[in-house]
């Protein structure tokens, strides 16, 4: 039991910061400016190779002959445990930057937490990947507050991104009956500081721009934890894995 | 990634006689090999011509990243990912070096960008070519990649220093991801499937001849490489190059166990290189002038990008303006 609740913890970690990095890989060639490629390309490299350390380890602990790749690219989105907020399409750069931004400040507090863990293996991905995720929150932040509080253009498109965005932060702060154990356990991060630390974080960057913070949001029906996705999660992994699923004998 | 065809503007090398004074001294310093610099004196032509080639060679790097960003989101595995996504983000880095050098030359970074999104200004033929199956991405990688670097390895000695310096960390970068694209191959042949490895050899029929055409026209049609050479911005023609491509590349290709689309292609114990057949210029010359399979798609994308990030870009003006006001009151 221990072992399955820290599998699907490692496949929420991986799946996230999996399903992220093919977002962004969806902007090459097509972003705002050079730099922007340049950044949104770096991000999404280190979160795919974040994605490679979680599963890997998720695949160990299986023990079922799956390494990480057969998780990545032969598991169909029932079985996926990504958070929804991060298979939404990308939009706009408002909504593009406004859903890393969500992302980064609770993958940063997610990650602070674990590389306190009491499973080294944990604490040690965590602690290469907060390095990164610093970056990546202190990039997404700056692009919400310039694009808050750039023209009435810019503010306009942030002000429309937040409510599409907003009803996917209840994950952020929720967490499943074994995900509380194995924090209880100094594993695992516990959702309710995520949750707030989260906010508090979403609440400076917004409060620096005089963006509207929203209530908080409710829950509604879907749960990436237990691989109830949106609609969008399906196309996404049909071009991700149609390699490896049209040729699966095939060595790479 | 490179620069073809390159206007210099010049009908008439001119004699260290026929010079001015300026101009000789600009020329004896070529001469012996002294780096100009960028706030030496130069001959405008030797400016413009090497805003033409250094821009063209950026604009390359940013149009590269788009049959490979193609292929990004399908990569078939996390390692195969992992290595595409750096390779395309060390393209936009080179981008960035090239319009930095580009702009020590007093040329401005969005006018000439804006030449590429009108059709004024060129970049490297190569990705006006579809990529079709994951076997392209090793074969850009090696193929492209390795003409790029024959290309570049010599432009390390150009004279224009900033061009020079940017080369030399460009080709640091680009023999790594090379080797890659080659490794991505040879696995494909060695442990892959019968359907993978017919994906190989039909990825480098489709870009053998293109991936030749990089280095631009033959010796014969190319009036403008004698002054790029007498300014040893060039420094060794077109053909020469090209059969040095094809003479190293050759034996990697046999290592494959595939064969190149040429029936003309034998070892010439004479010269000591390769014999290869005719290249079909008149396709070259078209994808040149916009008509290549894929010129309008790639040339419309990058406009599209610009165009749909300009509220991006003045938003991030007008907050550091702000940011600015508030700090100075």
């Amino acid at each position: 039991m221990h072992n399955q609740a820290l599998i699907q913890y490692l496949l929420l970690l991986g799946d996230s910061a999996l399903i992220q990095g093919q977002r962004l890989c969806q902007w090459c060639g097509h972003a705002p400016a050079l730099e922007e490629e340049l950044a949104l390309m770096n991000v999404g490299l280190d979160l795919v190779g974040q994605a490679r350390n979680w599963l890997e380890y998720a695949a160990e602990l299986s023990d079922d002959g799956l390494d990480a790749d057969a998780l990545a690219f032969r598991r169909d989105e029932r079985a996926y445990r990504n958070l929804l907020l991060v298979e939404q399409p990308n939009g706009d750069f408002a909504v593009t930057m406004l859903k890393q931004f969500f992302y980064d400040a609770w993958h940063f507090a997610v990650l602070q937490e674990l590389s306190q863990s009491q499973d080294p293996r944990i604490a040690g991905i965590a602690a290469k990947a907060l390095k990164e995720v610093t970056y990546h929150l202190r990039r997404s932040g700056e692009w919400v507050q310039r694009l808050g509080g750039g023209t009435e253009e810019s503010r306009r498109r942030m002000l429309a991104a937040i409510p599409l965005l907003w009803r996917f932060t209840v994950e952020l702060a929720a967490g499943s009956e074994a995900e509380l154990r194995l924090a209880e356990a100094g594993i695992g991060a516990d959702p309710a500081q995520v949750g707030a630390a989260w906010l508090k974080q979403v609440s400076a960057i917004f409060a620096s721009v005089e963006l509207p913070l929203p209530n908080a949001a409710n829950h509604f029906y879907l749960s990436g934890r237990t691989g109830l996705h949106s609609e969008h999660l399906g196309l996404l992994l049909a071009e991700m894995q149609f390699l490896p699923r049209a040729y699966p004998d095939a060595t790479w | 990634m490179y620069a073809q065809l390159v206007e210099t503007g010049v009908k008439h090398i001119k004699s260290l006689e026929e010079m001015s004074p300026e101009e000789r001294a600009f020329q004896e310093k070529i001469d012996a090999e002294i780096k100009i610099e960028a706030k030496n004196w130069m001959p405008d032509a030797y400016r413009q011509t090497l805003i033409r080639q250094i821009s063209q060679h950026a604009h390359s790097e940013i149009v590269g990243m788009l049959p490979e960003g193609n292929w990004v989101t399908r990569a078939p595995s996390l390692k195969r990912k992992l290595q595409l996504m750096a390779k395309i983000q060390d393209e936009a880095g080179h981008g960035l070096y090239l319009y930095s050098a580009m702009e020590t030359l007093g040329a401005d970074r969005d006018e000439e960008i804006a030449k590429l999104h009108s059709g004024k200004a060129k970049y490297s033929s190569i990705f006006n070519y579809p990529t079709l199956s994951w076997a392209d991405m090793g074969a850009v990688g090696w193929l492209v990649d390795g003409a790029a670097i024959v290309n570049q390895v010599v432009l390390q000695r150009t004279s224009y220093g900033p061009y020079s310096r940017a080369m030399i960390r460009i080709c640091k970068e680009e023999s790594f991801h090379q080797r890659q694209g080659y490794e991505l191959l040879l696995t494909m042949m060695r442990h892959g499937t019968q359907a993978q490895k017919d994906m190989v050899q039909d990825a480098i029929n489709r870009l053998w001849w293109p991936a030749l055409m990089m280095f631009g026209p033959s010796d014969e049609h190319s009036p403008n490489s004698a002054q790029s050479m007498a300014w040893k911005i060039k420094r060794q023609t077109n053909d020469e190059l090209r059969q040095r491509f094809i003479d190293q590349t050759i034996p990697q290709l046999e290592l494959l166990g595939c064969t190149a689309p040429d029936p003309d292609l034998k070892w010439n114990e004479a010269r000591g290189h390769y014999d290869f057949g005719e290249i079909q210029w008149d396709e070259f010359y078209e994808v040149i002038k916009g008509n290549g399979p894929c010129n309008q798609e790639r040339v419309a994308t990058r406009r599209q990008a610009i165009e749909d990030g300009a509220w991006v870009r003045e938003a991030a003006v007008a907050y550091a303006r702000k940011q600015q006001n508030k700090n100075a009151a």
